[in-house]
């Protein structure tokens, strides 16, 4: 995968975790629609975003320790199995934060969507891409047992920059997408109040768990 | 599992009240003779379509006898909405059905036939006192993270009554819900303010004070419970306490508003001994004041009406006088209109609450009664005994349905002839006024009919996240 695709499918995940409603765009429209203030939905927005770029980078930067520590080929299963089994279990079992209610401030709706990320592994999801970026391939190339040599101990396989940019760019898609969704829903609340929700509201707990699977089958091939 | 989400699901009360008319109706009944038999969930066709309209077209005996179903409840409902902790596809199919004496919980698959629910899970006494410290399970809820259900008191039938929650995919009893009771000591019907993040309780008395009848000396000593409780629902902490005062006994029935950007709620006095009067009370959130800060008011009063000793059970001749005896309200789903069964006097109201601190009477009927007894139009010449109690709404509204029985010990005292059950329906004219259905009237013969639901949901089966 070349360097601009990784973005784009990084933006394209972004934009995928925004329009589930359990990510937060639904959270703040209905407090908004409690306190009936278009400034409250944007408010809520912020601490949400903010708290999935937490999830996001947590993830990314454990993965980045791991790979310090041990090579690609012996982490590429464990960390597909990981991914299959949670897809799995978000087949059978929805969890979700507990203690959770209507009058939360900024620091609750942060760290409720940065339990609901984690919980729902959107991190571990970016796995398979970031493993396809061309400079983490490099390394990946040299640093094969058979070819790498002295360079096996060396260099980060994810540089700051690109866990950087990398949780940036998927933020910005959610938050975009997130912030579209609950801002239409809130002016249209009036006219067309949410019925669309109540036909519109696929399944995304099973997409999600259909799409870490595909995720733990992109991690065996990545590389 | 399905794909889209529950089409029973409602984000707000606004949308569900424009939900289609349901068809069955779900009805707890007791088994009055006792013995061997046990008490039963009845199934009856309330599809004006259906050449079974108005009869039971199928009955769930329990599998023990002597449970005293009570109060029940769905799964699963609009709640499952809630953004926080959103599970729009689990499925508004199982009813929770407990035994208000034994303490047993049956739970009950509607799916494969709405008509004929199977039994698929028993949780035993033992269970639930050994995880929750509780017994005597009412109220039943479905919440935006579990099934919860309210309990009388302790499993020696003493206080503290309280919440408890039980998983909402295996239905395992979960543990006591409280983690600071304060004053609190004893339960009976709770409810939510979702949008603002709490919970209220009302109180009845400890199981010990309740399953033998009434008790004339802690009555009139003003022991029965007189309190309303408020509670932080996200820390599950007892915030505030109001009095309504010992002269009133029995704080029963809670209906908070569905709009979650009210703050308001109503809730019925059985009796006051100075007059023997009932009540409405309506708690209302302090305006200016932030989470926790409620205040009560009385809204309505309905008085006692004067009788002839000798038409009245040896508890009530000494009044000379027939108490209404308020046991339950309903609030319709667009929070105007407040039913209230007068189920001494035979008399279901109608209240416009537009105005929630100024209702007005627009509506009733009358049926049984301790000494109206009043018969229904689809059997003019027969006098009925029992009088309006439970009472439920359809969605819409339109459709008001309510039934004759209280509680076996209870029903002894007030009706000492024997309560025959029988479930009726009202329609409801659009700006208020209620009459009888001439069709719709259910004959339960030996069994007591208490709590209706509706099939999707209705007035009090469901709570909401959005306005």
């Amino acid at each position: 995968m070349s360097a601009s695709w990784t973005w784009v499918v990084l933006a394209l995940l972004g934009a995928y975790h925004g329009l589930n409603p359990a990510m937060g765009w639904l959270f703040a429209l209905a407090l908004g629609l409690q306190e009936k203030r278009r400034l409250a939905v944007i408010a809520a927005l912020l601490p949400i975003a903010l708290g999935h770029a937490a999830a996001i980078a947590t993830t990314i930067l454990a993965l980045s320790i791991v790979q310090r520590l041990l090579p690609f080929h012996v982490l590429k299963c464990p960390v597909a199995a990981i991914i299959l089994a949670l897809g799995i279990f978000r087949l059978f079992r929805a969890s979700h934060p507990r203690g959770a209610g209507m009058r939360v401030s900024g620091r609750d709706l942060g760290i409720w969507s940065f339990l609901m990320a984690s919980a729902h592994g959107a991190g571990l999801m970016l796995i398979p891409v970031l493993w396809s970026h061309p400079m983490v391939t490099m390394h990946h190339v040299m640093s094969e047992p058979m070819t790498s040599g002295p360079m096996e101990t060396g260099g980060a396989p994810l540089t700051a920059g690109i866990v950087l940019v990398s949780v940036l760019v998927h933020t910005a898609a959610m938050l975009g997408v997130a912030g579209i969704l609950a801002l239409a829903f809130f002016e249209l609340y009036e006219k067309v109040g949410l019925k669309v929700l109540r036909h519109t509201w696929f399944n995304f707990d099973l997409l999600w768990a259909v799409a870490l699977m595909i995720a733990a089958v992109g991690v065996l091939f990545a590389g | 599992m399905l794909f889209k989400a529950d089409p029973t699901f409602y984000p707000s009360p606004k949308l569900a009240a424009q939900a289609p008319a349901e068809k069955l109706a779900y009805v707890a009944a007791l088994n009055a003779n006792g013995g061997a038999h046990p008490d039963a969930l009845a199934v009856v066709s309330v599809d004006a379509h259906s050449n079974y309209y108005g009869s039971i077209v199928g009955e769930v005996n329990m599998p023990n006898a002597g449970d005293e179903l009570h109060h029940f409840g769905w799964n699963a409902c609009s709640s499952a909405l809630c953004p926080y902790a959103p599970h729009p596809h689990v499925e508004r199919r199982y009813l929770i059905v407990p035994g208000l004496r034994s303490s047993r919980i049956h739970v009950l698959d509607t799916k494969p036939d709405p008509e004929k629910p199977r039994i698929v899970k028993v949780i035993e006494p033992q269970a639930v006192h050994e995880r929750t410290g509780y017994s005597r399970p009412h109220t039943v809820h479905c919440g935006p993270d579990g099934i919860y259900l309210s309990a009388l008191g302790s499993p020696s039938g003493d206080g503290p009554g309280g919440i408890f929650a039980l998983d909402h995919d295996n239905f395992e009893p979960l543990g006591r819900w409280e983690v600071e009771r304060g004053p609190q000591q004893f339960g009976y019907d709770f409810a939510w303010h979702l949008g603002y993040d709490i919970a209220v309780t009302s109180e009845w008395g400890t199981p010990n004070m309740v399953e033998n009848g009434v008790n004339p000396d802690l009555l009139l000593a003003g022991k029965y419970g007189h309190n309303l409780h408020f509670w932080d629902l996200r820390k599950r902490r007892h915030l505030q306490s109001l009095d309504l005062g010992s002269e009133q006994q029995m704080v029963l029935e809670l209906r908070p508003a569905h709009d979650p950007t009210k703050g308001h709620g109503f809730v019925g006095v059985v009796t006051s001994l100075k007059d023997l009067s009932s009540s409405i009370w309506l708690w209302h959130k302090t305006s200016g004041s932030s989470n926790g800060h409620f205040e009560i008011t009385k809204v309505i009063e309905i008085p006692a009406e004067g009788a002839d000793p000798a038409q009245l059970p040896p508890l009530l001749q000494g009044f000379k006088a027939v108490p209404p005896l308020l046991t339950d309200i309903n609030l319709s789903v667009d929070d105007r209109f407040l039913y209230a069964s007068c189920w001494g006097t035979g008399e279901m109201r109608q209240y416009d609450v537009s105005d929630p601190f100024h209702p007005k009477l627009v509506g009733s009927v009358h049926i049984g009664g301790i000494v109206r007894r009043t018969p229904h139009p689809a059997r003019p010449n027969r006098p009925l005994n029992g009088g309006p109690q439970m009472v439920e709404l359809s969605r819409d509204g339109k459709r008001v349905f309510f039934t004759n029985s209280l509680y076996a010990a209870w029903d002894k005292q007030f009706y000492p002839d024997g309560i025959r059950g029988w479930m009726v329906k009202l329609d409801v004219a659009a700006d208020g006024g209620i009459q009888f259905d001439p069709e719709l009237f259910v004959e339960f013969g030996d069994l007591r009919p208490h709590q209706v639901r509706l099939q999707g949901g209705d007035a009090s089966s469901d709570f909401y996240c959005y306005p």
